[in-house]
């Protein structure tokens, strides 16, 4: 048995009174070296919070802590411990940056070159070393950010979500590092938001409001739902139609669109329906599907949602227009030398998904607030339901709705103060105002909390209140931009389950994220890739691509954009060994 | 958390230092405040605001022609103290008057030359802009003394008065408001760098995430604030040392004392500056927030109550007394009288002290609410 180096026992840490919720409730943790431990939650769980008490930052309220058996706070030399935001001085350079950590952690004067030789080698930023922190992509930051926590091995490696926000290849290169680390008996804790990271772990501890759901190898999770995991192909209409129409049906607990195909979660105890029970007259296809871990927490939770939509079922149908509802003809931005967005194109019909797919920076932002009239394009045009942004960028605004990134709601104002400020910021009279937020109020269940500060709420509620302020005036056009960051998979389910509702109604969407399995419920998907759209397509036709490229079998969608981007940067050097 | 506060471990402190040193020189805002605003508060100081009251704008109005009239508005017009502007009717500058383009009108009447003539004193009427009090009765008491010491020579008026005053006025004869307020904007420019820096650069660190990673780290609260402290009294004596040559210099302030005093002064202010600027920083971990407190606590007082514009003995009592807790108070009359008059220990020992013990209790409070916690 591996030597436990950190050990906690019924954790609770409470913020404020006594009377609130805690933030963490009665947690037991242990991290054995040589091991990746899995710290998995949604945003809000508690992860962070516990990692700063293992860290010795934060007192926790009550429960015992050993950390490699000394209270915590004793042992900071052998603790390494890379924040949220890194902790790097982005005005310093990456070799003070790495100086200071040195000093600061006492690395013996004469051991200073081979560490820094073997920490630049094993981030590759040896090429960087006079760069500044902050003028490093968000990739290299995590990875400057992991070398500054290891300039002294320790013995301890606490990373929280090293992951967030960075794209899909610099996650996976960072993973590859840090298993690296297990192989010299670190013991290593790494918190995540990404279900599918939790599967690579050793040991997780799956977190949700402060309290620990399931902790063990997580394929002893994934082993409860074995066998009852489906996948259906082969259905008759629209894949939205279908899901939600299965959703309804008792035996089925969760379901989500990957691609053509609906994945299907039977409730427990209940035997796995034929074709013929889901598709009637015209059978449909069923195939056994590996369980994943976010199937499982859907269990623990409960499961997902039915499949109506009562907001899609109160909504207007939009009325069949002729041609696109939006279009980007050759969108681009540039701030002085540098370019944001180049060359954007794609046409979006009415009742259809479209998502921009693409790590933090890549230029999704840029071109959604060209598309909102937010920002002046350098170059190219654009159209949102007929009008044109050069010419009627008001008119386009007053098209759509808009749910921002972080929920754009006034924080300390209360969830009817919110709802009154959209209401009258579109412009709704004050019946329709008041027949409008009566029915926000009741879709959403914010009946509850309708007097509190929106800032104060926690997050699943945030991006309800954000989601009906956005839909209140019933427009034509949806632009959801990250919509459901961070928030847990059932609260995500229900987020998508009325898009899918609005979209049979007949509105469009467009929507940005950089989770990868968001990208399965769109029509059709553009992976933006520094600045630029790599490729365009339906979900399926982009995994067929990215199969064909780097020769892989049924590729997820996260696999599919790092084969194409690796071609992209392949054809990129080729271009640029050409050039000169 | 069971660290101890106080424990220091040089390479670790020097390693400290050194990311401080490395972010004043990268920073632009760093250079403005320790660098641009001490230029720009000394030239205004030196040349566009000045307490001085010489050269007001008046108009004159010759009513009457005769000689003793025009001898009178000669020596009007020769004194250092107006500049005149002569009319021939009340009418014509009485709109000059309204837009306060002339501060105050001077008016020689008709029958004047006929009354000196007749060896009488004769009257002149003087009209000041009562709404700028202080340049009204400036210029009332100086149209007086031009007009009595014409009378004077003349011969005219009153016997000459049993006792006469003749103010001499020590330490700055030409009484240049020039010579206060530059010392004073020293203690400003001190008073910037010292508690407005500092503030900002400790809740930065809390803003963007860094002090987080530090308290990871073995260091320990005392070895953060100390050099949090260190490179910003540096940078303070050095923008002090530069104010000093160009108000030596280019603006020929007389520094009668020696360098010792004024570093001794200095350093002793510092104390309170850097103290009250690492007290707002930690206790308020952002930055816009603390950027207004310090406004507030440090740059507002040291500007209106410290003696630097305003002359204390003439607020009212209680403001007086708040005036006792700006430490800035203690500065100014010592920088005052070391550039002035010379090293008077007597009056900068105590105020040195003072200082000193504003300091202290600053820091204290510091390490009080700097906990090597995020709780």
């Amino acid at each position: 048995m591996a030597e436990t180096v950190a050990n906690a026992s019924k954790v609770v840490k409470r913020f404020g009174a006594a009377d609130t919720a805690p933030a963490l409730d009665g947690v037991d943790i242990a991290i054995i070296a040589g091991q990746i431990t899995g710290l998995v939650g949604p945003d809000g769980a508690g992860k962070t919070t516990l990692i700063r008490i293992l860290a010795g930052l934060m007192a926790p309220t009550g429960g015992d802590i050993a950390i490699l058996g000394q209270p915590p706070g004793e042992m900071l030399d052998q603790i390494g411990y890379m924040p949220q935001r890194f902790g790097l001085y982005e005005d310093l350079t990456v070799r003070q940056n790495l100086d200071l950590y040195a000093d600061l952690r006492a690395l013996p004067p004469d051991e200073r070159d081979t560490t820094y030789a073997r920490l630049l080698d094993f981030t590759d930023l040896a090429r960087f070393q006079d760069r500044l922190a902050g003028k490093l992509s968000g990739g290299m930051k995590q990875k400057l950010g992991l070398a500054c926590s290891l300039v002294r091995t320790p013995r301890l490696l606490l990373l929280d979500e090293p992951g967030v926000g960075v794209d899909p290849i610099s996650r996976r290169e960072l993973w590859a590092m840090v298993a690296d680390l297990k192989g010299e008996g670190i013991g290593i804790l790494w918190s995540t938001a990404y279900l599918d990271e939790a599967e690579k772990c050793d040991r997780v501890y799956l977190f949700n409001e402060g309290r620990l759901l399931f902790d063990g190898p997580p394929s002893d999770l994934t082993d409860r739902i074995k066998n009852r995991v489906i996948r259906i192909t082969e259905f008759e209409g629209s894949r939205r139609h279908f899901l939600t129409h299965v959703l309804d049906r008792d035996n089925i607990i969760d379901g989500t669109i990957q691609g053509r195909a609906v994945r299907l979660l039977v409730r427990d105890g209940q035997a796995i329906p034929t074709g013929r029970d889901l598709g009637g007259d015209k059978p449909v296809v069923v195939t056994p599907a590996d369980p994943r871990f976010e199937d499982g927490f859907i269990e623990i939770l409960g499961g997902g949602p039915k499949g109506t939509s009562r907001l899609a079922e109160s909504y207007r149908t939009i009325p069949a227009g002729d041609g696109a509802v939006i279009e980007a003809h050759g969108l681009t931005k540039r701030f002085g030398e540098f370019t944001a967005a180049k060359d954007m194109k794609f046409s979006i019909g009415r009742g259809q998904i479209f998502g921009l797919l693409g790590p933090n920076g890549a230029g999704k932002s840029t071109t959604f607030k060209m598309l909102c009239g937010l920002l002046t394009p350098t170059s190219g045009s654009g159209s949102v339901a007929g009008n044109d942004l050069r010419t009627a960028a008001a008119e386009a605004r007053a098209s759509l709705g808009y749910m921002a990134q972080k929920f754009s709601l006034y924080g300390d104002l209360s969830v009817r103060q919110n709802l009154d400020f959209f209401a009258g910021a579109y412009g709704l009279d004050r019946a329709e105002a008041r027949r409008s937020i009566a029915a926000m109020i009741e879709i959403f269940e914010l009946g509850k909390v309708v007097g509190q500060n929106a800032g104060a709420l926690p997050l699943g509620y945030k991006q309800r209140l954000a989601l009906a302020c956005a839909v209140m005036h019933e427009p034509p056009v949806l632009f959801l931009d990250e919509p459901t960051s961070g928030v847990d998979p059932v609260t995500r389910r229900v987020f998508w389950t009325h898009i899918n509702g609005l979209v049979d109604k007949g509105v469009t969407v467009l929507v940005t994220t950089h989770f990868m399995d968001e990208a399965e419920y769109c029509d059709a998907v553009s992976l933006i890739y520094r600045a630029e759209q790599i490729a365009t397509g339906t979900p399926d036709e982009l995994k067929a691509e990215a199969a064909r490229l780097a020769n892989l079998d049924d590729p997820t969608m996260e696999d599919a954009f790092i084969a194409l981007v690796e071609d992209s940067d392949r054809r990129r050097d080729t271009a640029g060994r050409e050039a000169a | 958390m069971t660290m101890p506060a106080i424990r220091f471990d040089r390479r670790r402190l020097t390693a400290l230092m050194a990311k401080e040193a490395a972010q004043i020189v990268r920073d632009p805002s760093t250079f403005l405040i320790a660098l641009v605003f001490p230029l720009v508060l000394l030239f205004l100081f030196g040349y566009a605001v000045s307490l001085d009251t010489s050269r007001t704008r008046i108009a004159l109005v010759l009513e009457d022609s005769s000689a003793p009239a025009l001898a009178l508005s000669q020596s009007f017009i020769n004194s250092p103290y107006f500049d005149v502007t002569v009319a021939r009717s009340v009418r014509d500058v009485r709109s000059k008057m309204v837009d306060g383009s002339v501060r105050a009108m001077i008016v020689i009447p008709q029958d004047f030359g006929r009354m000196a003539k007749l060896g009488r004193l004769p009257n002149i009427q003087v009209a000041t802009d009562g709404s700028q009090p202080n340049t009204a009765s400036f210029a009332a008491a100086y149209a007086d003394g031009v007009f009595q010491s014409w009378a004077a020579a003349e011969g005219l008026g009153a016997r000459a008065p049993a006792v006469t005053t003749s103010p001499r006025f020590w330490y700055n004869p030409a009484l240049r408001s020039r010579f206060f307020l530059i010392p004073g904007s020293i203690a400003i420019v001190m008073t910037m760098i010292g508690t407005l820096l500092t503030a900002l650069v400790v809740a930065r660190e809390w803003e963007r995430g860094t002090m987080e990673a530090l308290m990871a780290t073995p260091v320990s609260m005392a070895e953060f604030i100390v050099s949090k402290v260190i490179p910003y009294f540096i940078l303070a004596l050095a923008s002090m040392a530069l104010c000093t040559a160009i108000a030596v210099g280019p603006f020929g302030l007389p520094f009668r004392g020696s360098v010792l005093a004024l570093l001794a002064i200095s350093a002793a202010f510092l104390m309170p500056a850097l103290g009250l600027g690492l007290f707002i920083s930690s206790a308020t971990k952002n930055q816009f927030v603390a950027s207004q407190i310090a406004l507030l606590a440090a740059f507002l007082p040291t500007f209106l109550l410290s003696g630097f514009l305003f002359e204390i003995s003439s607020m009212p009592r209680w403001i007086q007394l708040i005036t006792y807790a700006v430490p800035a108070r203690y500065l100014i009359p010592s920088l005052q009288t070391v550039f002035l008059v010379g090293d008077i220990w007597p009056l900068i020992l105590p105020n040195i002290a003072i200082m000193l013990a504003f300091g202290l209790g600053f820091f204290l409070l510091s390490f009080r609410v700097t906990r090597r916690s995020l709780d």
